[in-house]
């Protein structure tokens, strides 16, 4: 489970638009739990999440819990919002990144509690959910420690 | 023989304006389909086949009517982002072999500096998993960038050359938004939008229109016009590799070498390539995916004057839509400045001597995220 984090936070949470197929996926998260889908036919776990296998094409999907952990992909440092999403045209900077959980997918994101300038590839980050009355988002932030950095492979796992 | 050989470009128009504040995406339509066709030697009576984009969804079926298309008996309404016109020329020179229609009007209007609002984004299934993370379309960009650099060593300096390249190019077009030279310090010192891109990393932001026609041989052998022979195109969608990303290449590593089996010859051939720009790291990744140079190399190859009209691959002479023309969308305006240089007809400072072969790249939508990708390989007449 992710820790939930309520108070004080500086990125907004968009109300997500739930697709009704999606609902399982948003009241997990609510409570902190990040689930994956995972293809029961051809193993694969797939993002960004829906009940089909987009490699296989098997609707036998089931759900699985991510374990919050991963590293940067890439990132950029939004100087000023402008993003597509509303709630984002007059703040910044903020961090966008693709982050590569332990399961595979690499996923979009914010990198939050770390200074704009001290992010780099290839830094271990772990999975937290910001929570606004009923609207939820998962955000990474980077972990403290010695083994806080790894090399980054190139091309697609 | 190719299959979509028998196809060719006689008319080409690009509007003059750049800040278009008193007329609409329709009317901008209409301006440039009645030049293009002028250009060909013929008439809105000949057209019998119509592709367009523009701001909004709904404009394609209502522009057929808005410009008195009464003939029509193919239509192309292919939204691949900017690379549309591009996909929808490769379309039409299908449709035309077929013997489906002989006189396609291809046209691209929309007014990104005057009335962004215009844009129409709909609902995106992705929306809720990237558009709730302030993602915008710099920022997209700039993802692939920061991984190339990762990956590849590429640096800021080498990005800015793209634009510097662009800039020596555009001040010879006196339509050209920006017609001035920009150094490289001058894009490093512009301000950081989303890093590693600076403000002049990116593309101008136009309104803008342009319309091409599309002939059957047989409607070209009555025109007295030079025509630009469709050789070959291909055109994909690269996305998020299920859930994989790699940041580091387009979809022109699966167009290029479509494209260039089709019309036969190789990426050393080419004289002349406009490769869409909407960001400097566009280019740097396009012309690697391309051929034109080794996965990696393509910031040594930009920061060499490898794009300059002297240089070993000159691209886009017209000062791209990093310079000249950018209206939201650019792919029409990529393809108009290739028919120029095989038809010899561009600026004569950046006019490639002897241009026979050029080949046209559009990348739309996020470099980021997902994009549609085309590629269109033109040559002179009978080459």
């Amino acid at each position: 489970m992710l820790e939930i984090v309520e108070d004080g936070l500086n990125l907004p949470v968009p109300p997500p638009q739930i697709q009704p197929e999606m609902s399982v996926f948003w009241e997990a998260l609510r409570v902190g739990e990040l689930l994956l889908p995972h293809c029961r036919r051809c193993e694969f776990v797939v993002w960004s999440p829906r009940p089909y296998c987009p490699k296989c094409g098997s609707f036998d999907v089931d759900w699985v819990s991510a374990s919050g952990d991963g590293v940067v992909y890439s990132f950029t440092v939004n100087r000023r919002g402008k993003g597509f999403n509303k709630k984002y045209q007059e703040i910044g900077p903020y961090i966008v990144a693709y982050v590569e959980l332990a399961e595979g997918p690499r996923i979009l994101t914010n990198i939050v509690d770390a200074d704009v300038d001290s992010v780099e590839i290839g830094v271990r980050v772990r999975g937290v959910v910001h929570r606004a009355g009923d609207d939820v988002i998962v955000r990474f932030r980077p972990v403290e420690g010695e083994s806080a950095h790894v090399d980054s492979s190139g091309g697609a796992p | 023989m190719s299959s979509k050989g028998g196809a060719y470009i006689v008319g080409a128009y690009e509007s003059p304006d750049r800040v278009i504040p008193d007329r609409s995406t329709a009317q901008l339509t209409a301006e440039v389909a009645v030049a293009a066709l002028a250009d060909a030697g013929l008439t809105m009576e000949d057209v019998d086949g119509f592709a367009c984009t523009a701001d909004l969804d709904a404009l394609p079926l209502a522009m057929s009517e808005y410009l008195g298309l009464r003939n029509l008996r193919w239509v192309d309404t292919t939204m691949t982002g900017g690379s549309s016109p591009l996909v929808q020329l490769g379309h039409a020179a299908a449709a035309i072999v077929r013997g489906q229609c002989e006189v396609v009007l291809i046209t691209l209007a929309q007014r990104a500096r005057s009335a962004p609002g215009e844009r129409n984004r709909g609902f995106n299934p992705e929306g809720p998993f990237e558009e709730v993370y302030g993602l915008n379309t710099m920022g997209s960009y700039a993802l692939a960038a920061r991984r190339h650099m990762y990956e590849f060593g590429t640096t800021s300096e080498q990005l800015a050359w793209v634009k510097a390249s662009a800039s020596l190019h555009a001040q010879h077009n006196p339509n050209a938004f920006i017609q001035r030279p920009i150094t490289v310090e001058e894009v490093l010192d512009s301000p950081m939008l989303s890093d590693p891109l600076h403000r002049l990393d990116s593309c101008v932001v136009t309104d803008g229109a342009g319309a091409v026609v599309v002939v059957s041989p047989a409607v070209k052998a009555r025109l007295n016009r030079v025509g630009a022979k469709v050789l070959g195109q291909a055109e994909t969608v690269k996305g998020t590799d299920l859930g994989r990303v790699d940041l580091t290449y387009t979809g022109a590593r699966f167009t290029g070498p479509r494209a260039f089996e089709e019309a036969g010859i190789s990426p050393s051939d080419i004289d002349y390539a406009s490769i869409y720009d909407s960001f400097t790291i566009t280019v740097i990744e396009t012309i690697e995916d391309l051929g034109f140079c080794e996965k990696g190399d393509g910031g040594r190859f930009v920061a060499d004057g490898g794009l300059l009209a002297s240089g070993r691959l000159p691209v886009n002479t017209d000062g791209g839509g990093l310079c000249n023309n950018h209206p939201g969308k650019g792919g029409m305006m990529r393809l108009i400045e290739a028919v120029r240089q095989v038809r010899g007809e561009t600026t004569p400072a950046v006019q490639v001597p002897d241009c026979e072969l050029v080949l046209v790249h559009g990348t739309g939508g996020q470099l980021g995220t997902r994009m549609g990708s085309s590629t269109v390989i033109l040559g002179v007449e009978d080459a």
